[in-house]
């Protein structure tokens, strides 16, 4: 019989895999339940810095924690990380804030159903940005190893693609059933910044609907900032426990934020407002066009409220709201 | 368009569990819904469990996507369904494809660092093709979408045919099951694992077929005629499906 040759992608691993690294960190790591009400500009200022990896928690155009990645422009974070595990809207705003240097990819550059970002695109055939490729799978499962405190797990998909050869998995023989596995690196961010429904001040989270990997991402990270819709008492919290998708110990900071994930969805609040992620996209095909696009949306806004009156503010809140009611 | 999507629907049975894309695999996940498949459970990747969708959902995530669903949970939990082997179809959308049914949805260019044209990558098209029993693709036909090699393989097919998807380490039994384009409907060879054509849509000619493909698709002696739409399935469509003629509109 023919030996098994074994892989490696040759895909650079922007973070380390280890388990043991993160276990020291979380012993160290303040579990006190105190309160960790703040400020957005505040909350990026102090847990954010130039070149740490980021995750993104939400789907892209769906939960995500706009207000934030705003605040990352606002204060010019730069060569920052993050994984691409679809990232839309996201990635179409760090890349107008030319925010990173690498990138996890998995899905970049596109909206869905919605067309392809121009600037993204530009971002991304400048060459100036390193890549390693992946799969939503794949990286929602580095996650989720993280998660669990271990180094990598093993997986049965990105075999026998360029996927895998572009990645940084490594093929694995199963020491039980002798098949070949895709192993995949534990993925363990610097920081998290995340979208919720309801917070307590601690920073004990609900989400409503699909949690895409947030879950996983707040176990994973070293810093989890969280914008939430609504903040409410502990004694909400308490009330169902079942409800409890990120427990506080997990969070950093915590900022009550209604409407945070404009322009995108957030299930059972409000729509994604389609004509704004439009006029991004028209934004985008000049670059001149686009700074002054940018100065104008988050550059010039003093805050997240002040985006939101520039489109529309409540009036427009309130159609994305029926919208979302509307079946 | 209509006729790709009321094929493509008519191949999703009663009873089936499938994972679908935005765009035309949702249209059709949903018009066999709403036709021979009432019991259809429909999954997306974002989280979304057997919804019943009351209209096309702009991203696999939003809340279209739970509607009156059984379900909602995260990314890894759909991919862990399909990898647990319980997820008869993924239905993805257009990319380039070659005689194996390998999709590049990754890049144009022969420099992967500095690429000519960046496109999303895998999303979820890798897991689904390479976890689910069998892969579905829409996709128009021309030279550049039929290629007779990709530039990047982002997504599985039968790799190099024969045997090589499972020699690569892919679940045995899987892989591509059908390609339905405006010109006709392919399936693949059981050996080799090349395209070979099993229906020409009316009005298409074998030409058709080879005009539109950089590699050499295998006729067969005997292939199909595809059954155009009904009258019923194309109401449904057009009033129910896509009332606003968002994917139906497309060329």
């Amino acid at each position: 019989m023919e030996k098994t040759t074994y892989k490696q992608g040759k895909g650079k691993l922007f973070t380390s895999p280890n388990a043991d690294e993160m276990r020291t960190f979380f012993r160290s790591k303040n579990k006190q339940m105190k309160s960790k009400l703040t400020t957005v500009s505040e909350a990026i200022n102090h847990y954010l810095k130039d070149g740490d990896y980021i995750a993104i928690g939400g789907f892209g155009g769906v939960r995500i924690p706009t207000a934030l990645i705003h605040e990352i422009i606002r204060q010019n974070k730069k060569d920052l990380g993050f994984a691409g595990h679809v990232a839309t809207h996201d990635c179409q705003l760090l890349s107008a804030g030319k925010s990173f240097n690498r990138c996890d990819a998995a899905y970049i550059v596109g909206l869905e159903a919605r067309g392809l970002s121009k600037n993204s695109r530009r971002m991304f055939e400048s060459g100036d940005v390193e890549v390693t490729e992946w799969s939503n799978g794949a990286l929602s499962w580095r996650f989720k190893a993280a998660a669990m405190g271990l180094p990598y797990l093993p997986s049965r998909v990105m075999l026998g693609t360029d996927t895998f050869n572009h990645s940084a998995a490594i093929e694995v023989e199963c020491p039980f059933t002798q098949q070949k596995l895709a192993a995949l690196p534990a993925l363990y961010p610097d920081v998290a910044i995340l979208h919720v429904h309801r917070a307590d001040a601690y920073g004990n989270c609900q989400i409503d609907g699909i949690l895409v990997a947030d879950d996983d991402i707040a176990k994973a990270s070293k810093r989890v900032i969280v914008t939430t819709e609504k903040v409410i008492s502990n004694e909400e919290i308490r009330r169902e426990p079942g409800k409890t998708v990120i427990p506080y110990w997990c969070v950093d900071a915590v900022i009550e934020m209604p409407y945070g994930s404009y322009p995108g969805n957030m299930p059972g609040e409000y729509y994604s407002d389609e004509d704004h992620l439009k006029e991004w996209l028209v934004a985008e095909k000049d670059l001149d066009q686009l700074e002054k696009f940018i100065d104008h949306n988050i550059r010039s806004s003093a805050d997240f409220y002040e985006y939101l009156e520039k489109n529309g503010g409540m009036n427009k809140m309130k159609e994305l709201i029926r919208t979302e009611h509307l079946y | 368009m209509e006729l790709m999507i009321t094929i493509a629907a008519r191949n999703l049975e009663d009873g089936a569990m499938v994972v679908v894309g935005t765009g035309v695999p949702c249209a059709a996940a949903m018009l066999a819904q709403l036709t021979q498949s009432p019991n259809l459970t429909i999954l997306f990747e974002a989280g979304g469990i057997a919804p019943l969708l009351p209209t096309m959902p702009i991203s696999v995530g939003d809340s279209r996507t739970t509607h009156k669903g059984l379900k909602a949970t995260s990314m890894a939990e759909i991919m862990e369904l399909c990898q647990a082997g319980i997820v008869d179809y993924c239905f993805l959308g257009g990319a380039q494809i070659d005689k194996y049914g390998n999709l590049n949805s990754t890049l144009i260019g022969d420099d992967y660092n500095k690429p000519k044209t960046r496109f999303p990558g895998s999303g979820g098209a890798n897991d689904l093709a390479s976890l689910c029993w069998k892969t579905l693709v829409v996709t128009p036909q021309n030279q550049k979408r039929f290629a007779k090699k990709v530039d990047f393989i982002t997504t599985p097919g039968f790799i190099e045919g024969g045997n090589s998807r499972l020699d690569a380490g892919l679940p045995a039994n899987t892989g591509p099951y059908k390609v339905i384009t405006d010109i006709g409907v392919y399936g693949y060879h059981p050996k080799t694992k090349e395209m070979m054509l099993l229906s020409l849509h009316p009005g298409k000619t074998i030409s058709d077929v080879k005009e539109n493909a950089e590699f050499e698709v295998i006729i067969p002696n005997q292939y199909e005629t595809t059954k155009e739409p009904s009258a019923k399935e194309l109401k449904i469509l057009r009033e129910n499906v896509d009332p606003s003629g968002v994917i139906i509109g497309r060329g």
